[in-house]
């Protein structure tokens, strides 16, 4: 019964996004209140009747009722409990319904939030918002119905591939998600912005909280999917520069550039055309991303199911979209008038710089994910862009883009003085500069780590600069800057933490590229390796049962000057349903660096073929994604975002009167 | 007890995928392990999802690198291996497409992206800074009078 509930329940939503979607755009046509009501509404009981459906699969799951063909393929009833709840989004046709949910929630929190909103932006937005909804359910119910039933119920499922049985899966895609799909509530206000042809600096301000929030779930996604990566596939590394990375990658690198044109827009009435093309490209981008993902075009770890006909589907909805998108764009984009003048060096210049620099790292992805697709088309050689592709293209852009950042918020509006600013930013070039040298006087250097650990710590030293300067540190006591740092608005913390992150990111990952040391060996029970100054001796072979697996585990013990610091067992761990064998790396952290082993097969003499990484400040990759997050979090915090525009008390009002 | 469980293991790693670059692989000569280790994260797994031959615990892989080795050890330049694996699987084999006129589009997007960029940008500013400052009218100078 659940199944066909959940189906059921599926498929009212979808009508009612007709309707929302409908009665919304029509009554904002008409400019009739009573109609336009019906989208808030309508908004919520999707919200419910989605929820309904996706908590109808998971009981599915957690129940293991097999005679459902999407639990059968991917549930066993041995699984941990854990997994059963991750196993409803760990496939195609749940994830799918994921992204529904998640839509539905940002759609309902929409009608929920924006009542003080211009009524008919608020009804063109939810319009949208309802016809993506329509699109995906629809979608859902044709081609990835997940409530099929099985003729004869199994009495036990096909189990979980064994990569994704672990606690990444339960944070990773739905916060990445939530990022993907938050960035729509920017995408159908900039399509609102342009059917009313109007638009000013209260939309940006509209605009940024919704694009900070998925902003700042995509930083955590994309962290958290690195760190996943980094210690699931147990050979340390963190970025592979693969099409459904690069396609998480792309909304990101929007979603920054709007942040921060929406910003030029919200002070300054500039950039509007910019800005609203920047709200339909990140959106498009997601929309990309889930094409790419979802029809399986491209050759991913990501690709779960290729099927032509969903792969249509997805690029139906995008072309409608996109298409649609930027066909008004182009329609109406010429009457939105441009605001206020600035000189190229002022904060609004640096803010175009950072726009620029980020759309041609976002250009130079688009081209490398998708150019072996349109060379097999056109010419139908097969090429690969991998990698080292990526490495020396976006590297170089992207390290020009953290160099100028600390410039930015240091340069005043309209008109900067950037002698002033190159003079506040001699103490931060002076920090880097050290660095760098006693790095290199310590360990001696590869020469790209090297400018890419400077240019970190000039980043992360100019952020602090900035803020100091706010709070005009050591110029006045240091009570007073505390005063002054609590009179500050969040979002200058929101800068700092930020700017800083990114910095943080960045020495993570000249550091680990730099000066990671790597050991392969074969190794004895008894023997011992060194790798920096850890002497790694291997005890013996042992084994490990988990609920669904076996482990076959090299224990290790792990000395520094002649003390024990740790016991780390890598192992390959085995599922027994499947029959398929993982890596599974042990991992000790030491400060921001990380001790990383991983196992090979053993040997027929007991011996243990070993990996041994020592990755100094590695942790700093993903630290910094949160430490950015953080950023987004004080901005978001910030009471202009909290109280932002004037209530419209006198709208309130009459809403607040019953009908009858 | 514990012996069998071993032995089970042992003879299922037997069957079992080997894991990346294994102990026995690297080459005595530092130097010429460290071009091998460089080449191979430029060459793909070509039975992997996306994945360079020095990540993979594919055997095919495994193959090649020890290939790589042999070519090496053999005296051949990196560009002749290259060239080699070319021949044998084709441009898809290569991580880092080639830098000729099929690739050119590839190889210069960052530029022309930075390019367009730079253009817009520029007339962006040529275009705002055409109206100068222009006098207050007469009814702005009355209203200062009012406002001051």
């Amino acid at each position: 019964m659940t199944a066909e509930l959940s189906h059921a329940a599926l498929a009212i939503a979808f009508a009612l996004a007709v309707a929302q979607a409908f009665f919304s755009l029509w009554g904002a046509w008409r400019g009739d209140a009573r109609v336009m009501a019906v989208g808030p509404a309508a908004a919520f009981a999707i919200f419910i009747f989605v929820a309904a459906s996706f908590a109808g699969l998971t009981y599915l799951y957690v129940t293991s009722d097999f005679s459902v063909a999407n639990v059968y393929a991917n549930s066993h009833s041995a699984k941990p409990l854990l997994y059963k709840f991750t196993g409803v989004w760990s496939n195609h046709e749940g994830s799918m319904l994921f992204w529904a949910l998640v839509l539905a929630i940002f759609s309902a929190l929409v009608g929920l939030f924006a009542g003080n909103l211009p009524p008919r932006l608020r009804a063109n937005v939810l319009g949208i918002q309802g016809l993506i909804a329509a699109f995906f359910l629809l979608f859902i119910l044709t081609t990835s119905n997940p409530f099929l039933r099985l003729e004869i119920a199994p009495a036990q499922g096909q189990g979980l591939n064994p990569v994704l049985q672990d606690i990444g899966l339960a944070l990773h895609p739905p916060l990445l998600y939530l990022g993907y799909v938050g960035c729509s509530v920017a995408f159908s206000f900039a399509v609102a912005a342009l059917i009313e042809g109007r638009i000013d600096a209260a939309w940006a301000r509209w605009v940024r909280p919704w694009t900070l929030v998925a902003w700042l779930f995509l930083t955590l996604g994309i962290a958290m999917g690195s760190y996943w990566a980094y210690y699931e596939l147990g050979w340390g590394g963190y970025w592979f520069w693969d099409p459904v990375e690069n396609a998480s990658l792309m909304p990101w690198l929007a979603a920054t550039a709007l942040l921060h044109s929406a910003l030029v827009m919200e002070k300054r009435d500039a950039l509007k055309i910019w800005t609203v093309l920047l709200a339909l490209l990140t959106f498009s981008l997601s929309l990309l991303g889930t094409f790419l993902v979802r029809s399986g075009v491209l050759t991913s770890v990501h690709t779960f199911a290729s099927d032509p006909a969903r792969g249509v589907f997805i690029l139906c909805i995008l072309i409608f979209f996109v298409g649609g998108s930027f066909a008004l764009f182009a329609l109406r984009a010429s009457g939105l008038k441009p605001g206020g003048i600035f000189a190229p060096v002022s904060r609004e210049g640096a803010l175009l710089l950072n726009n620029l620099f980020l759309s041609a790292i976002v250009a130079t992805v688009f081209v490398g994910t998708l150019y072996p697709l349109m060379l097999e088309f056109v010419t139908g050689e097969k090429i690969s862009v991998g990698a080292p592709f990526f490495n020396t293209t976006v590297g170089p852009l992207a390290l020009l883009l953290v160099a100028v950042m600390p410039a930015g918020p240091l340069l005043s509006w309209k008109r900067g003085d950037a002698l002033a600013v190159a003079q506040k930013l001699a103490i931060a070039a002076l920090v880097a500069l050290v660095c760098a040298i006693a790095v290199f006087a310590i360990n001696g250097a590869p020469l790209y780590p090297m400018i890419a650990l400077a240019v970190a710590m000039f980043a992360i030293a100019g952020a602090v600069i900035e803020y100091a300067t706010r709070i005009a540190l050591f110029r006045v006591s240091v009570s007073e800057s505390f005063m002054r740092a609590a009179g500050l608005p969040r979002a200058s913390l929101g800068t700092l933490f930020a700017h800083a992150g990114i910095g943080l990111t960045l020495l993570g990952v000249a550091a680990e590229g730099g000066w990671s040391v790597e050991k392969i060996a074969h190794v004895r029970p008894g023997e011992a390796i060194r790798i920096h100054d850890f002497d790694v001796r291997f005890r013996t072979w042992t084994e490990r049962k988990g609920e669904n697996y076996r482990d076959l585990a090299a224990a290790f013990d792990i000395r520094r000057d002649g003390i024990t610091v740790a016991e780390l067992a890598p192992a390959k761990r085995i599922f027994v349903m499947r029959g398929q064998q993982t890596t599974e790396a042990a991992i000790k952290t030491f400060g921001l660096g990380q001790l990383y082993l991983s196992i090979g097969d053993p040997s027929p003499d007991q011996s243990v073929a070993l990996r041994a990484y020592w990755k100094p400040f590695v942790l700093l990759i993903w630290l910094g994604g949160v430490v950015m997050a953080l950023g987004a979090a004080f901005s978001l915090s910030d009471r202009r975002l909290r109280i932002g525009v004037p209530k419209r008390a006198a709208n309130k009002r009459l809403a607040a009167v019953p009908a009858e | 007890m514990k012996r069998l469980v071993l032995a089970f293991f042992f003879t299922l790693a037997l069957a079992a995928p080997l894991a990346a670059v294994q102990p026995d692989e690297v080459l005595g000569d530092a130097a010429l392990e460290a071009r091998a280790r460089a080449l191979s994260h430029t060459i793909r797994c070509m039975v992997c999802q996306n994945q360079s031959i020095d990540d993979s615990d594919a055997p095919l892989a495994r193959d090649l690198r020890i290939l790589i080795r042999e070519r090496l050890m053999a005296g051949d330049t990196d560009t002749q291996i290259r060239d080699f694996l070319v021949a044998r699987y084709g441009q898809f084999v290569l991580l880092e497409p080639e830098k000729n006129a099929q690739n050119a589009l590839l190889w210069l997007a960052p530029l022309l992206a930075l390019l367009a960029g730079a253009l817009v940008l520029l007339r962006f500013f040529r275009s705002r800074r055409a109206p100068k400052v222009k006098p207050l009218s007469a009814a702005e100078k009355r209203r200062l009078k009012e406002l001051s």
